[in-house]
């Protein structure tokens, strides 16, 4: 299985976390190490101060060397922090006076300058400053070696308060660009969530190409998004056209052989010709029943996408359609009772959609009632418009609106009545076009009851 | 306030065990049963610090109080060359101490009475300071017979050389060859200005009287033996002489030296812990009240320092090593000896 790509936001947050890491984690050593050179270069330079001032005090002599440990050399390495001193005298290998275990430098050469060194030394550590003298003793010379050391403590107390705000100084700058780069995916995506938004947006038939403004970065996926809509539609309504084609092209022919069938059967004689010449027109009827109901879905799948938005008024819709059916109904002494179409009903949508969910109601109500019957053709008003069409027929059997209204279905109840099973899948798709909703349900005291709602305009 | 505590007085003239000159062990025991012992190794008198000792005991009634009394020179080398045991070191000698601690032999002590002392009044968390002292001049005003009390270094010098007869023989300082204490205030003294060898170079013609403690000079003083007493420990002579109208105490105005008493708790303590509870309770408030009105210890104030603009207090800091250093020391006391053989 294909492990799911990584969510761009992710992936760009994540990166910039980790260049933010990287930097506060620089940050942190480079303070750090700069604090610490700068500390140890501060404790070098009294120490070093101290011991040139001691070295300064040296005196030859006849009978040895002499020293007067000048005071203030020593009260300045207390001055910077509180940390420890030891000094220790050495005139010509004998330690003179101090503390006689402070190691020597590694190479004791012949400096003017100090040298520094970090040793062990009692229980802690300490830094060194050695300078070498040359005194007159006796008018030879001896060699003399100061050192000065102090313990580190204070320094130490310097790096570990730096290595704190360093600590912080990073913690924070990674905490901020943390925030920033959330808030940096956030914007840099904005452009396709909206994208994504404006496409998700629409409805199952909306094939509009997108003007989205977008960045120069979507604009190719734009490009390509279009032309892909551009062809689904052409090939929708090449298709649409096709069926809507054929259908025409169907029925006219079919019209001319009933019209010969019919001929056929008034000239013939024999009972057995007529039985086959009723069956061809039977099916013939049928065939052009079914093609004038693909022509109706393929205009009403086809108007949907690009529906017409008017201000319809339902009452005088239901009273032409009802006007249109009396002579169906007269056939079998049917009555069509309107009633609430007094006052106007006004809902905004595409006249021929709501037409032919009106014709498919009231043909389903004619055809499956018995004749001298009476068909109840009502609208009513509330938060909604409702269409009622409620007859006396032979009712649903229990069958689901759900399965009756699949594409090419009839009902078992349907009996020899023609029928191609797409009237119900017009009346639903026409009210989900319009934001409605469509029941279908037995009627009480037999019969069926079909409602049409659709929003008010 | 509780009964006086019935102390068990051992004054002992020998030695120890260990070996070092002791000058008085006294022995608190502890008013309810005793549970612990705190021995404290001190150069301040036992009756000085008796009060304290009590009023820690009443927070305290499961400790004892071994209270041993040694000179400045004897406590250090007790601590730094024979490594005895001790819970709290108190010493007036701030260089010794200064010494101990730089070297090591003080252990860490930290808790809220150490933090609220100012930063000049401890060395790191080693050494701590509980009272300041001012080094003063005292005076007998019928010894002077009449002669203008000195204000000055500079007075003191043109007193001693226009009166040496009234003076021969009747001056007195510490002695900084034998005292611990007298080496630190001449030492200081001498960073502080060179009037200090002028004075001795005067003192030395004068044939001075030379002491090894501030008690023996007030008692030379009152009884009439010495008309000036040269850097006497303040804290010492003001009590005793507060109802003597003959007696000044002059706190000196081109300088006066601010010694600070301390305590450490060297790392050889058998009960640092109770080391540590007594030192905080000699710098928390209520210690500190009875340092000054029981003790006559002048507590850690950092106001009366800066109302005092003569006052100098000596630092806690490195450079105290400096005159502690053997050759540093023998040039000092050869210098010393040379300014007093004048004439
Ligand atoms: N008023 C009604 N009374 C009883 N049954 C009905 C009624 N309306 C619909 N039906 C049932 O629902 C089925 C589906 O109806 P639908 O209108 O979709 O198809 P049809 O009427 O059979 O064919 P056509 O496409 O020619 O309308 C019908 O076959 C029938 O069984
Ligand atoms: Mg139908």
């Amino acid at each position: 299985m294909r492990r799911a790509p990584l969510s761009l936001r992710l992936r760009l947050v994540l990166q910039l976390l980790g260049i933010a890491a990287v930097l506060a984690i620089v940050l942190y050593f480079t303070v750090r190490t700069v604090a610490d050179q700068a500390a140890e270069a501060t404790q070098d330079g009294v120490l070093g101060a101290a011991t040139l001032a001691i070295a300064e005090s040296l005196q030859g002599g006849e009978d040895g060397v002499g020293v007067d440990l000048p005071y203030e050399a020593f009260s300045i390495l207390g001055s910077i922090s509180a940390d420890r001193v030891f000094y220790r005298i050495e005139a010509g290998g004998q330690t003179l006076t101090g503390y006689e275990d402070l190691p020597l430098p590694e190479a004791a050469g012949a400096a003017v300058a100090p040298v520094f060194y970090s040793r062990a030394y009692r229980d802690t550590e300490v830094r060194i400053a050695a300078v070498n003298r040359m005194v007159l003793v006796a008018r030879k010379p001896v060699p003399v070696l100061v050192l000065v050391a102090q313990t580190r403590q204070g320094q130490e107390a310097i790096a570990q308060r730096v290595a704190q705000r360093a600590a912080a100084l990073g913690l924070g700058s990674f905490a901020l660009a943390a925030v920033l780069s959330l808030l940096t995916a956030g914007n840099v995506l904005r452009p396709i969530n909206r994208l994504a938004d404006a496409v998700g947006r629409r409805g199952p038939h909306d094939l509009r190409s997108v003007d989205q403004p977008t960045p120069a970065e979507l604009r190719p996926l734009i490009f390509a998004l279009n032309g892909f809509i551009a062809r689904l539609r052409g090939a929708l309504s090449r298709t649409e056209t096709f069926i809507a084609e054929a259908a025409h092209h169907i029925r006219t022919p079919l019209a001319t052989v009933r019209a010969r069938a019919e001929i056929a059967m008034r000239q013939s004689n024999s009972e057995e010709t007529r039985e086959t010449l009723r069956a061809v027109i039977r099916a013939v009827e049928e065939s052009s029943r079914s093609a004038g109901q693909l022509l109706d879905h393929a205009t009403v799948v086809y108007r949907s996408d690009r529906m017409a938005d008017e201000a319809l008024d339902l009452a005088k819709l239901v009273e032409a359609q009802a006007e249109a059916f009396r002579p169906t109904a007269d056939l079998k002494d049917l009555t069509i009772r309107v009633t609430g179409t007094d006052q106007p009903v006004t809902v905004r949508g595409d006249r021929p959609l709501i037409e032919a969910a009106l014709r498919n109601l009231l043909d389903n109500a004619i055809k499956y009632s018995p004749d001298e019957t009476t068909v109840d053709l009502s609208l009513a008003t509330g938060t909604e418009a409702r269409i009622e069409v409620s007859d006396r027929g032979r009712g649903l059997s229990g069958q689901a609106q759900a399965r009756l209204a699949k594409r090419f279905a009839r009902g078992k109840n349907a009996g020899d009545i023609i029928g191609s099973g797409l009237g119900l899948t017009i009346v639903e798709e026409v009210a989900a076009a319009h934001g409605g909703r469509f029941e279908l349900t037995e009627r009480d005291g037999g019969g069926a009851c079909a409602r049409l709602f659709l929003p008010l305009g | 306030m509780r009964a006086i505590v019935l102390a068990l007085g051992l004054i002992l003239h020998a030695c120890l065990a260990a070996g070092f000159p002791v000058e008085e062990e006294m022995l608190f025991p502890a008013p309810e049963t005793e549970r612990r012992e705190l021995s404290i190794l001190s150069t301040t008198d036992t009756g000085v610090l008796r009060p304290l000792i009590a009023a820690f005991q009443v927070r305290e009634p499961d400790v004892a109080v071994r209270y041993t009394v040694a000179s400045s020179q004897a406590v250090y080398a007790a601590i730094h060359d024979e490594g005895l045991s001790f819970d709290l070191v108190i010493s007036s000698a701030m260089d010794l101490q200064m010494k101990l601690a730089n070297d090591g032999f003080s252990a860490p002590h930290d808790s809220t009475a150490t933090d609220r002392l100012p930063a000049w009044a401890h060395w790191q968390d080693r050494l701590y300071a509980f009272a300041q002292e001012n080094v003063v001049l005292i005076a007998s005003r019928s010894g002077l017979g009449g002669l203008p009390l000195p204000q000055t270094r500079r007075d003191l010098i043109e007193l001693l050389r226009g009166h040496p007869d009234r003076f021969r023989g009747r001056i007195g300082t510490y002695d900084p060859e034998l005292s611990g204490a007298g080496y630190l205030f001449a030492t200081q003294d001498a960073r502080q200005s060179d009037s200090f060898w002028r004075l001795a170079e005067v003192m030395g013609g004068l044939a001075p009287r030379l002491y090894t403690s501030s008690n023996e000079m007030i008692t030379d003083l009152k009884q009439g033996r010495l008309v000036l007493a040269y850097n006497v420990l303040g804290s010492y002579a003001e009590p005793r002489l507060a109802g003597d109208d003959d007696a000044v105490v002059i706190e000196l105005e081109d300088h006066t030296l601010t010694l600070l008493r301390t305590g450490l708790i060297p790392v050889t303590a058998r009960a640092p812990d109770l080391g540590g509870q007594f030192l905080d309770f000699l710098l928390a408030p209520e210690g500190q009240r009875l340092l000054r009105d029981e003790a006559g210890l002048p507590r850690i104030d950092e106001a009366a320092l800066s109302r005092g603009p003569h006052l100098r207090p000596m630092r806690l800091e490195p450079g105290l090593l400096v005159f502690l250093d053997g050759l540093k020391r023998r040039g000092f006391l050869d210098e010393w000896a040379a300014a007093l053989s004048q004439d």
